[in-house]
């Protein structure tokens, strides 16, 4: 069941997503060649904690971390270590903070120094395959005309979505209902209403849509080894339309 | 977050329920309120007590669910 919020709920989810996307704007600023994830980590905690609130993906089924980290061919949920950044490297920064109780999740993938061009493109065309996904929020189209713009737009440029993992409603749980996909075909799902909160998460491969998991039970690569970029916004669906909570 | 999918199981028929609905044990015991996919339906495939099914339950609501295939 898909659990409607109220006006003065998405009030207190704006406050948590404001927060994380406040640090994670944070964790942009410092990156640079030479640190390593777990600094990026450790600032991402402490900012979060500042501002009175609980990171969210720490000890979520045993996650170890504040941050999620991907670099490269890593497609989401990289656990942070002593591995030092490198100038043409691209890292996909995953967050999450809990406050009041109301959960916010937002992600993006930035370019580490100078990066080839591929890249580049790669980062450019993921962002805006979810903000063509975020313009079809409305109340009362279906649910999968989100997914469809998402896949059609990614694929006309070239590229591949990940099929393993979609984004997810949320609220007083990180993950609820229902699923949203990043592909498929329009006019299927339920129908957006106006209290819905989604966090549509677009992962877009250089390469193919496969995806594996590495031993550590968390970090998930591509199949090929090519590069993968996620962006993410949680988003509140009024009655006007939408509302990005995870934009500043 | 994992794509979350629908959960396969096997299970037998014990009890036919109006609109096409049906009381489904599994192999692990529990009952669940089964309904008939489209493809069985279009299919006019018979559904009787007894009959070993293929039932596929939502990982969110694990009393409910849908007989995607009937054994022979």
């Amino acid at each position: 069941m898909i659990i409607l919020k109220s006006k003065s709920e998405i009030e207190k989810m704006a406050v948590a997503c404001r927060i994380v996307a406040e640090v994670l704007q944070e964790i942009v600023r410092v990156v640079r060649p030479g640190l390593t994830t777990l600094d990026l980590d450790a600032l991402a905690e402490r900012n979060i904690r500042l501002r009175n609130a609980i990171p969210a993906f720490k000890g979520y089924r045993g996650f170890p971390n504040t941050l999620c980290v991907a670099l490269n061919e890593q497609v989401v949920h990289g656990i942070p270590s002593k591995r030092r950044l490198q100038a043409g490297d691209i890292i996909g920064l995953d967050l999450g903070a809990k406050w009041e109780g109301y959960y916010g999740d937002a992600a993006v993938t930035i370019p580490v120094g100078q990066i080839p061009i591929e890249a580049e493109n790669l980062l450019i065309t993921t962002q805006e395959a979810l903000a063509v996904g975020i313009r079809e929020v409305r109340p009362g189209t279906h649910l999968s005309n989100i997914s469809h713009a998402i896949q059609r737009f990614a694929e006309s440029r070239g590229y591949n979505v990940v099929r393993a993992f979609v984004g997810h409603g949320i609220g007083t749980a990180l993950h609820e209902e229902p699923q949203v996909p990043n592909f498929g075909p329009p006019g299927r799902g339920p129908r957006l209403k106006a209290g819905m909160v989604l966090a549509i998460e677009p992962m877009v491969n250089l390469g193919d849509a496969d995806v594996e998991i590495l031993d550590d039970g968390w970090t998930v690569v591509t199949a090929d080894s090519q590069l993968s970029a996620h962006f993410e916004h949680t988003i509140a669906i009024t009655e006007e339309g939408h509302q990005i909570l995870t934009a500043l | 977050m994992e794509k979350e999918e629908a959960i396969e199981v096997e299970g037998t028929v014990v009890e036919p329920l109006p609109n096409a609905m049906f009381r489904v044990e599994l192999e692990s015991g529990h009952k669940v309120l089964a309904h008939v996919s489209g493809k069985i339906r279009m299919n006019f495939i018979r559904i009787l007590p007894g009959d070993k099914v293929k039932v596929e339950l939502s990982p969110y609501d694990l009393s409910r669910g849908r007989i995607t295939y009937r054994y022979k």
